[in-house]
């Protein structure tokens, strides 16, 4: 394949991501300006004569009718201006700038753990199909995917930080902040994979292609690790996108549990606050995040199945 | 007279199935000279692709197992043989062509790495040495443009093609042995003819010895010394190939012989044998090929017939009791 066909094909798809991107847009919108609260009331409280509250209104623009509302927003965006936060009265931006690293972070190294364990741990069970190794690992995977991540979460806090101190409790900063999150995440995300592993490389085992690598006499490690599980990580890699999605979004909750001060965070302590232009930009960045991670798998995904063509 | 290749001795191949052992290769014996051509015919499910993974040790365990037998490769049993020994046999000295070329050869990997890697492998070439000699490969085969094609992958080519990138790359260390299961079966007709006259041109040049696996006797006619026809995993008879042809002995043969279409000679109907072949577990007691044979009689039912020797062949039928017919 070309680089120049590949660029194409990424051209291609970030054209089409665009129709989804205005309808988040329109469906974040709509939401939030219609569901009961004020962002005003909370601004000014409850003790406030009816001029000044009209005159915050007005300066926010909150009076006008909401197609002319959402004009606005998307005419700025195009600008690449997300808005100010009526909260604290800076750029939506420059907030999210802050915030996203510390989600992505979270994000990429739960990724990078579940990858670390769910391949070795796959290939290990169908290859030891239906004998120890097999049982132990796919009863390892049963637990992970039966807890939830953010109760798997509180079990670490409370053991690693809270009884053996060996990690601060919640916050954000080091490298020893993210461990028991990324861990959280990255082990329930791991049970999920490592399944997909399995059954993918049973699949491939049994392939005609493997008998034919043996009886070149290729050794077992080689038909295993190159033969069968470049093959068996097309359907992982495919699915590799809907996890992104998973992950970044999955983050929510967890950066609750520990405290970390990330997109997640923000966008629940800003729907709280009726702080709308920060929900609104932090939505966008997410899902566009999240788009970004579809394209790639599919870039990786032509790139491992050289049968895939892009068009 | 050349140097015995290949031994194989009461070879026994069962599956478990349920705990039970299903023998699928019972007892079948023959041998191979270098450069000589041995062909195994016998109708789906007579166990020649279970004998033929069976010498290449690669038989799928759990459930098969090699439970009895010798394989004598160049005087040394290949049974014995440790896992790493038999690595470095297979695919340098004794190479497999399967019966599937669409789905035999790797799809995420180009042609010239699947047939490069076997050669820096063995041969301990370097990366840059063994394209060069897959190129080579190719170009024996007689696949157009090789230079284009070594870095293709599989599904850009067509099962024709597929299977002669088999070819050489089962050819490309120069094996001294070469089993073909049924190299030609999944292909058009007209590619079956190429194929077979590029494996029949190989085998001259290079002086591989081929075991040739197929249902075909005119195939066989073609290219073979010797013939062994299988039928429900034992050897029903074994032969030159001029005395299978000119002079079948077993029931079997005469009923193989007469079902294939006849270009030269008296035009003759052609016919099926009757009757289907049993599985492996409905094997009763007596000869396996009772339930389908026109000569039939009470000894047939009760007793299997040994392998018996009458003239050069050996024949397992009990017509033969003695060298001559027997009234049972
Ligand atoms: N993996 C397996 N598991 C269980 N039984 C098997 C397996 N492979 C082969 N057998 C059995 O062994 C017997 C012989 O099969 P084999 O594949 O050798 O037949 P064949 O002569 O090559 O037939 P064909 O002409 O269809 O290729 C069959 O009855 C089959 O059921
Ligand atoms: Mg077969």
């Amino acid at each position: 394949m070309g680089v120049q066909a590949l660029l194409k094909y990424i051209i291609k798809k970030i054209v089409t991501m665009i129709p989804v991107l205005v309808c988040i847009t329109v469906i974040v919108f709509l939401i939030l300006h219609l569901a009961p609260g004020d962002p005003v009331d909370l601004i000014v409280g409850p003790n406030v004569t009816p001029e000044v509250y009209e005159n915050i209104r007005n300066k926010l623009g909150l009076d006008q009718p909401l197609t002319v509302q959402y004009f606005k927003f998307m005419s700025n965006l195009l600008r690449g201006d997300l808005g100010t936060s009526i909260l604290q009265q800076r750029p939506v931006s420059e907030i999210i700038i802050e915030r996203f690293p510390v989600t992505l972070e979270l994000g990429l190294s739960a990724l990078v753990i579940s990858f670390a364990i769910a391949l070795p741990a796959g290939i290990i069970a169908a290859v030891n199909r239906n004998s120890w190794p097999d049982y132990a690992c796919m009863s390892g995977a049963l637990v992970g995917m039966s807890m939830p991540t953010f109760w798997f979460g509180i079990l670490l806090m409370y053991f690693f930080a809270y009884k053996m101190r060996l990690f601060p409790i919640s916050g954000y900063g080091t490298l020893r902040h993210l461990v028991l999150p990324a861990f959280a995440m990255g082990l329930t995300d791991a049970a999920v994979t490592a399944r997909m592993v399995r059954s993918s490389m049973l699949e491939v085992i049994r392939q005609d292609y493997i008998r034919t690598a043996r009886s070149k006499g290729l050794a077992e490690k080689v038909v295993i690790n190159q033969h069968a599980l470049k093959n068996a990580l097309i359907p992982i890699v495919t699915l590799l996108g809907l996890r992104m999605g998973w992950l970044l979004g999955g983050s929510v909750i967890l950066e609750n549990v520990f405290s970390r001060p990330g997109l997640g965070r923000l966008i629940v302590d800003s729907i709280l606050a009726r702080d709308y232009p920060v929900v609104q930009g932090a939505m966008i960045v997410l899902t566009a995040s999240i788009m970004a991670g579809n394209i790639l798998a599919d870039i990786l995904y032509a790139v491992v199945d050289p049968r895939i063509k892009y068009n | 007279m050349a140097e015995e290749l290949l031994e194989v001795k009461d070879l026994r191949t069962v599956f478990y199935s349920d705990g039970e052992a299903i023998p699928a290769v019972d007892g079948v014996s023959f041998g191979l000279k270098k450069g000589e051509t041995l062909g195994i015919v016998g109708e789906s499910g007579s166990g020649k692709s279970v004998t033929s993974l069976s010498i290449m040790r690669l038989i799928p365990s759990p459930p098969g197992k090699v439970v009895g037998g010798s394989i004598l490769f160049k005087g040394q049993d290949l049974l014995e043989k440790t896992d790493s020994d038999m690595r470095k046999i297979r695919g340098n000295n004794i190479s497999m062509i399967f019966q599937e070329p669409m789905t035999s050869l790797n799809p995420v990997y180009t042609i010239g790495k699947q047939i490069s890697e076997t050669l820096m492998l063995h041969q301990n070439l370097s990366k840059k040495e063994a394209t060069d000699r897959a190129v080579e490969m190719l170009k024996l085969v007689k696949i157009p443009l090789p230079d284009k094609r070594i870095k293709q992958y599989p599904h850009q080519l067509s099962g024709g093609m597929r299977q002669r990138v088999m070819i050489a790359m089962a050819l490309s260390c120069r094996p001294e042995l070469l089993i073909a299961d049924e190299p030609t079966t999944a292909l058009d007709v007209t590619i079956q003819a190429q194929i077979l006259e590029i494996i029949k041109e190989l085998k001259e040049k290079t002086g591989t010895a081929v075991i040739l696996i197929t249902h075909d006797l005119g195939v066989v006619a073609e290219i073979a010394d010797n013939v062994l026809v299988m039928y429900c995993g034992r050897a029903v008879e074994y032969s030159s190939v001029r005395n299978i042809f000119f002079n079948p002995r077993h029931p079997y043969t005469s009923g193989l012989l007469n079902s294939i279409p006849r270009v030269e000679g008296p035009k003759k109907k052609l016919q099926a044998i009757k009757g289907v072949v049993p599985s492996p577990n409905q094997i009763t007691k007596g000869c396996r090929f009772k339930t389908r044979c026109d000569y039939v009689h009470k000894r047939c039912m009760d007793e299997e017939p040994p392998l018996l020797e009458v003239g050069q062949s050996l024949v397992r039928c009990w017509r033969y009791c003695g060298g001559g017919e027997c009234d049972g």
